[in-house]
């Protein structure tokens, strides 16, 4: 039997009150890119953790290219080979680039003293050999988020791994950088390397990895070839019930009321005038690139940035909105893109946070209701099957995606009449999606006007009555459901701007008044 | 593999070295406008009164920068790393006191004391980054908790009385007042000061403590995952702003040519007012030394000018207040604008 590159075996991990990781295995070959796949809460992170020697595990055995190991600690971990990338980076955004990959390690004169030519001639170096380009002498802080991407990674490859471990790579990442990440990774693996592949998109998977291993609520479900299996079949594996894709929308909103009219909207930064419609009880999707403006959109209509021109009407009623408190008491509400910094107090608890929002209807004359509170809370948590041991969990101990389920549960309490979601289901689980699609439906169906931002375009084609598409913080057009596919949404959202053809919009009847 | 590298080169353009450079002046523009502000009200003062720009007065300036600049240069390290020492006044005190006892009641020769009395003061900082590090009390409530131990101990050690070090020979002149450079007319303690000032920005800018310090202060997490010993580099950072510390307490002492028991308390606040002046910032991972000379220099600068104009002290220390937060709402501002 050849060895395995990476083999760990009757792996288990608790926590208290919790088991993580319950007699659970990992194969990982030589020159394979191994795919990990599982909803959230699967226990991805903590067997990350557990490779790269930030957490212990309770028993289990490793072995690396045959041999038993013990990882202790980081440290060790990184001298074993095994580096890993996490979700959110782990960089010092007020040191440079080549600070940041030789932290710990930097080039000195006399035991004491830095030299920092001879670090950034190495960084140089090394930049080269990979075939990334970045510039050893940049603050990491003012570099985009692909960029920065691109030091962890250059940094895991400094440490001449063997085994890299990226977690959720491309959350962040527009298209070409996602190929460009590609491209890097097939490069690295080699006979003595081998790549683990978290993600959740499953298009990426298909098109990176060799095998997909999948795991449920801590424990190993299988591995299966990529090029031989269904993605569907995959997803199946994950939650452990059959899921049905590709789906369109249920109903066709009946009314042609106009709850919400924008005319003319234009930031200072990027938008220029954009104008649209929404009706009652319809899902108004809104695609495109990253960087096309529609986040700008939702800011500029809740008055979070300041519009430069153009007009708001509520009801037929033209508003003024200065902030986003002044738009939740108009009955509309945003759900931020990054809710973990922007949408959560993550030192409180699930019932504080869902509450948060409409507090005044918990209270009485200033002083809070603490059981009522408590029971929104319950039966938000049931409704959108929020994976917490109770309402008093703290909300910066629950996995990402149940971290956005309670932002989604402080708006729904609010009870507002439009909804903006600025990419609903992030990091969210295929389970999961499912249970957010169809309280969109719901939250449609009785009456409520959404705006749904997304840059996964099969989401967007399943919820949408109607698909607004922007490029470079214009409209360049509008599809129904019926009439639109990846392809037509991909032709609008690639339209340039910058040879001053404004945007054409594609008329069928019924599909933009 | 150099498809990849070649699809990127092509972005690296004059455009970018361009931005480059105004990216290097964006970042000294705190300093500068700190330097551009000082020479503002060297200006305005000398115009103000006539008494001001005079060798006497300036040398004077210095002087009464010497204490407060030392204690601002040490607690730059602290408050980069993202952290706060409030006991840097009380602390002063009593290394003051102990550099006073080591020399007249224990006899010590001069050099030996003094160097004591630094040590001393290494060993404050090191106790404050144990509890820091080691046990994890956030620094704001450690040091109030030292600040206060110091002032007691400080106390208790003099007996409440002055310790005067008169008996030791040349003491106040070479470690304060004596004009030991020939032709010039600025006191001792001042190049003390300055020599401190350009130890301590090697420090910062070119050792690995000094990396560190601005490693743990841009995110302390990620500096422990990338596998450097941040309990044990913290402690350190903290004992080498102990040393600067120390040697605040010895020129104080030299000074007066005595230890005087009940001061201190509010030269911390003036220390990290200099250092924020100076573009530091309190959230940590930015901060330059030659910001804090010049704040401390502005501070100095301000209530020097006032009291030569005959402004009140009362009214001095609402315009050294007003002084701080428009430096610190200018940097917020300055910091908003380049985010965007």
């Amino acid at each position: 039997m050849t060895n395995h590159l990476l083999r760990m075996t009757g792996v288990n991990k608790s926590f208290p009150g919790v088991k993580a990781l319950s007699d659970m295995q990992l194969e990982l070959r030589h020159n394979e890119v191994l795919a990990l796949v599982g909803e959230n809460g699967a226990g991805k992170s903590t067997l990350m953790k557990l490779l790269s020697g930030i957490y212990v595990p309770d028993s289990g055995r490793f072995e690396i290219d045959g041999r038993e190991v013990v990882i202790a600690g980081t440290r060790h971990a990184q001298e074993l080979g095994i580096s890993i990338i996490h979700q959110e980076f782990n960089l010092m955004q007020d040191l440079t680039v080549a600070q940041n990959i030789y932290i710990g390690r930097e080039p000195r004169v006399g035991g004491v003293f830095l030299s920092e030519r001879r670090m950034n001639r190495k960084a140089q170096f090394l930049f080269g050999k990979i075939g990334i380009d970045l510039d050893p002498r940049a603050r990491v802080g003012d570099l985009t988020v692909a960029k920065q991407q691109m030091v962890e990674i250059a940094k895991a490859l400094s440490f001449r791994s063997r085994i890299l471990i990226m977690d959720e790579p491309t959350a962040a990442l527009n298209d070409a950088e996602v190929a460009t990440l590609h491209a890097l990774i097939r490069n690295f693996t080699n006979r003595d390397t081998g790549v683990i592949y978290i993600s959740h998109r499953m298009d990426e998977l298909k098109a990176v990895s060799d095998r997909i291993s999948v795991i449920r609520d801590g424990e190993y479900v299988d591995t299966v070839s990529t090029t031989e299996t269904s993605m569907r079949a995959v997803i199946n594996l994950m939650v452990g019930r059959e899921i049905s894709g590709n789906q369109r929308p249920d109903a066709i909103p009946a009314t042609d009321e106009v709850v919400l009219k924008v005319t003319g909207l234009c930031t200072k930064a990027l938008l220029r005038d954009v104008s649209f419609e929404l009706r009652k009880g319809e899902i108004l999707g809104f695609a495109g690139l990253m960087g096309a403006g529609r986040t700008e959109v939702a800011r500029a209509i809740v008055g979070a940035d300041r519009l430069s021109a153009g007009t708001v009407e509520l009801g037929g009623r033209p508003v003024r909105i200065p902030s986003p408190a002044a738009a939740a008491a108009l009955g509309l509400g945003y759900l931020s893109e990054d809710r973990k910094h922007l949408g959560l107090m993550l030192e409180r608890d699930v019932k504080d946070n869902i509450a948060l929002s409409s507090l005044k209807m918990f209270s009485r004359m200033g002083v809070l209701d603490n059981r009522a509170m408590k029971a929104t809370a319950s039966e938000y948590i049931g409704k959108l099957r929020i994976k917490t041991p109770s309402s008093a969990q703290a909300a910066k101990n629950l996995s990402g995606g149940n971290q956005q389920k309670i932002v989604i549960a402080k708006w729904l309490v609010k009870d507002c009449d439009i909804l903006i979601f600025d990419e609903p289901t992030r990091g969210i689980d295929v389970g999961a999606k499912e249970e957010i699609y169809s309280l969109l439906n719901e939250l449609a169906a009785q009456g409520k006007s959404i705006i749904m931002i997304s840059s996964e375009l099969p989401e967007v084609l399943r919820l949408s009555h109607r698909i607004a598409v922007m490029s470079g913080g214009r409209l360049t057009g509008f599809l129904s459901n019926a009439e639109a596919n990846q392809e037509n949404i991909m032709e609008l959202a690639t339209q340039n701007i910058a040879d001053g053809t404004t945007g054409t919009t594609v008329h069928t009847a019924g599909a933009q008044r | 593999m150099t498809l990849v590298k070649e699809t990127a080169q092509a972005g690296k353009t004059a455009g970018d070295k361009k931005s480059e450079l105004s990216t290097r002046i964006r970042a000294s523009f705190q300093q500068l406008l700190a330097f551009a502000s000082l020479l503002a009200l060297v200006l305005f003062f000398s115009v103000a009164s006539a008494n001001f720009y005079q060798a006497a007065n300036l040398s004077n300036i210095l002087l009464s920068t010497v204490v407060t600049g030392l204690l601002a240069l040490g607690t730059t390290f602290v408050i980069i790393t993202g952290g706060i020492d409030l006991s840097i006044g009380t602390g002063m005190t009593l290394c003051s006191v102990m550099t006073a006892v080591f020399m007249t009641q224990l006899g010590l020769p001069m050099i030996l004391g003094v160097l004591c009395g630094v040590v001393f003061g290494a060993l404050m900082g090191g106790v404050n980054g144990l509890f820091v590090a080691v046990l994890k009390i956030p620094s704001f409530i450690a040091t109030l908790a030292m600040m206060m131990v110091a002032a007691g101990l400080a106390l208790v050690i003099s007996g409440t009385k002055p310790i005067y070090t008169n008996e030791v020979a040349g003491f106040q002149k070479v470690f304060a007042l004596g004009k030991s450079i020939p032709g010039l007319v600025i006191p001792n303690a001042v190049f003390i000061l300055f020599a401190a000032a350009v130890i301590a920005g090697l420090i910062l800018s070119k050792t690995v403590l000094g990396r560190y310090t601005y490693s743990i202060g841009s995110n302390e997490q990620a500096t422990a995952l990338s596998g450097v010993n941040v309990r044990k580099w913290t402690v350190l950072i903290y004992t080498l702003a102990g040393c600067f510390t120390g040697l605040a307490g010895v020129i104080a002492t030299a000074r007066l040519n005595s230890a005087q028991p009940a001061g201190g308390m509010g030269l911390e606040l003036q220390a990290i007012a200099a250092v924020v002046i100076g573009g530091t910032s309190l959230q940590g991972g930015k901060g330059s030394i030659i910001g804090t000379v010049i704040g401390a220099l502005i501070m100095s600068v301000l209530t020097n000018g006032l009291s030569i104009m005959s402004i009140p002290q009362e009214w001095q220390q609402v315009a050294v207040g007003v002084v701080i937060l428009l430096a610190v709402y200018l940097d917020m501002m300055r910091r908003r604008q380049s985010a965007k």
